[in-house]
């Protein structure tokens, strides 16, 4: 099967703009993708958060009650359940004095089995050094 | 002939970003490659028709239709286009409405992609 590798990159807050919601959705909009392409093509999305971007992940958001939309956090969940790795940056957690407990790890409650990955951002630059096509939120 | 396919995500009015995409887009086409070209976020503005030009705001929807009538690919989120009120009777002719998924397949077999963020 031919893959084409897109590193989704999203390096703003929830709810400030629309970017990070448009990576996010972007994103997930790979798993139907294949619609439009010959059998045997297919596109692999990898969802990476840096900067202000980790705060995407942050877990209990509110979004729903206060805002009225879904928040970032139930994209993300909805991410690892159709299988796309997201990483998140370690340096930019702890610089946001983020812990692992404060933020998505997993997806089991809606079925999910891949957890998300915290990572340095040497390995994110490796990642977006093997991908094929870059999208900068 | 080379394939690039360029995302636009920013607004008609407030940056100069989404005429300078239409800009690239033209000078590609130019230099006989084939262009693809999505408009998400907030510019799906330039999936109004009708729009009237002032000298003090940005127009590009003349050079989009000649863009489309050369024959560039031009589509709009249907989503973001949607949520915006810009329903399909809205829309210019020969620019097509399609999914997300439409911009992520368009990148399989281009040499190169374009991603230019939007605010």
């Amino acid at each position: 099967m031919a893959a084409i590798k897109l590193c989704f990159v999203v390096q703003h807050p929830p709810y400030k703009s629309e970017n990070p919601r448009l990576a996010l959705t972007h994103s997930i909009s790979s798993q139907t993708a294949e619609i439009h392409l010959e059998d045997g093509q297919t596109v692999v999305p990898t969802l990476i958060l840096v900067g202000d971007g980790v705060l995407n992940a942050v877990k209990n958001q509110q979004a729903m009650k206060l805002y009225g939309v879904t928040s970032t956090e139930s994209h993300i969940k909805n991410g690892l359940l159709i299988d796309m790795p997201v990483w998140i940056c370690k340096e930019d957690m702890q610089r946001l004095g983020l812990k692992e407990d404060q933020v998505i790890t997993d997806a089991e409650d809606m079925g999910a089995e891949l957890k998300a990955t915290f990572v340095s951002f040497a390995d994110i630059n490796k990642e977006l050094e093997a991908c094929d096509h870059l999208m900068f939120f | 002939m080379a394939v690039l396919t360029i995302g636009a995500f920013p607004s008609l009015v407030g940056s100069m970003t989404l005429d300078f995409s239409f800009k690239l887009a033209e000078a590609a086409v130019a230099k006989g490659h084939k262009v693809n070209f999505w408009l998400s976020g907030n510019a799906v503005m330039m999936a109004k028709k009708g729009q009237k030009a002032f000298k003090d705001y940005s127009h590009i929807e003349k050079r989009m239709m000649e863009l489309i009538a050369k024959g560039i690919e031009i589509t709009v989120c249907e989503a973001c286009a949607e949520a915006r009120g810009y329903h399909k009777e809205d829309t210019p002719a020969g620019m097509k409405r399609a999914s997300m998924d439409w911009y992520l397949a368009k990148t399989f077999n281009s040499e190169r992609v374009l991603h230019i963020g939007g605010e």
